[in-house]
């Protein structure tokens, strides 16, 4: 008995994920998931979950999107 | 030697200001971007928010403390200038979404499946085989608040404390945002993923 419950340990699953929890919490979470298989399976699917929107939201802005902006920021000072 | 008239002295400050602000900023384009795109659903207006996010940082730019976090201050330019601008001209009111979802809720029923087909398939290949579209698609329709602290979360991996300067709002409230956004984003996925045909027959 590691004094945490598979729910205890889901509630907080995404602060642990996030590395929001104190050392304290962090480590009881670390210490079910080592011997909790289907709290661990979850665990990997969520940070993997997490990664997967994140590289498949990254989008590339058009090529003359950056020269149109520096030209507004120079429009905008009329010193120059 | 000549010296520089005042006006001349002038605009070559302004000139290394714009120099220093540009070349500081500059690398944020591609993410502001991204964000913007998740928040405009198009690409026209996810332009417009970025450049105006520019303009508004680079008039503001006096204010900001060197040393403090410039990409969380640029995101906190986006997310203001997109909720004053963007939403205020759509009047869409948005519903709050108090649905309860479980904990674990796409890994629990990708499991399932896997036990309904006996065919070895784990969960994380399921995911894998998810197109682009589909998680754009999710995220996009997930209630803007839950959107928003998902980005800032998943995609730029601002902590929660960062999170919670961006959009103003104490902890608690980004942590309610940010972890009902992704499990309502696995439902959403589920959703879609089930209607697209993208789920072993079984699950159908």
């Amino acid at each position: 008995m590691d004094g945490m419950d598979c729910a205890d340990a889901l509630r907080q699953i995404y602060s642990y994920m996030d590395g929001e929890l104190t050392d304290d919490k962090r480590q009881a979470i670390a210490l079910h998931l080592g011997k909790c298989s289907p709290c661990a399976g979850g665990f990997d699917f969520e940070v993997e979950l997490s990664r997967l929107v994140a590289s498949k939201c990254q989008e590339t802005p058009p090529a003359d999107l950056r020269e149109r902006i520096a030209l507004a920021i120079t429009k905008l000072d009329p010193t120059v | 030697m000549h010296r520089a008239d005042p006006p001349r002295a002038a605009s070559l400050i302004v000139m290394a200001d714009q120099a220093n602000f540009t070349d500081l900023t500059m690398p944020f384009m591609g993410p502001l971007y991204s964000a913007a795109l998740r928040m405009t659903h198009n690409p026209a207006d996810a332009e417009d928010l970025v450049q105006e996010t520019y303009l508004r940082a680079y008039k503001g730019f006096g204010s900001f403390e060197s040393g403090t976090n410039l990409k969380a201050w640029m995101y906190r330019i986006l997310t203001n200038t997109f909720i004053n601008q963007y939403r205020a001209a759509r009047r869409r009111p948005e519903k709050a979404d108090v649905e309860d979802i479980e904990d674990l809720y796409l890994y629990r029923r990708l499991g399932s499946l896997d036990a309904a087909i006996a065919e070895q398939s784990p969960e994380s290949e399921v995911l894998s085989r998810i197109p682009d579209k589909t998680v754009k698609d999710a995220v996009d329709a997930l209630p803007e608040q839950f959107r928003v602290a998902v980005l800032l979360a998943d995609v730029e991996g601002f902590s929660y404390k960062e999170i919670a300067e961006i959009l103003d709002i104490p902890i608690g409230t980004v942590m309610s945002r940010l972890h009902r956004g992704r499990k309502q984003l696995q439902k959403q996925l589920w959703e879609f993923a089930s209607e697209r045909g993208l789920l072993p027959d079984s699950a159908r």
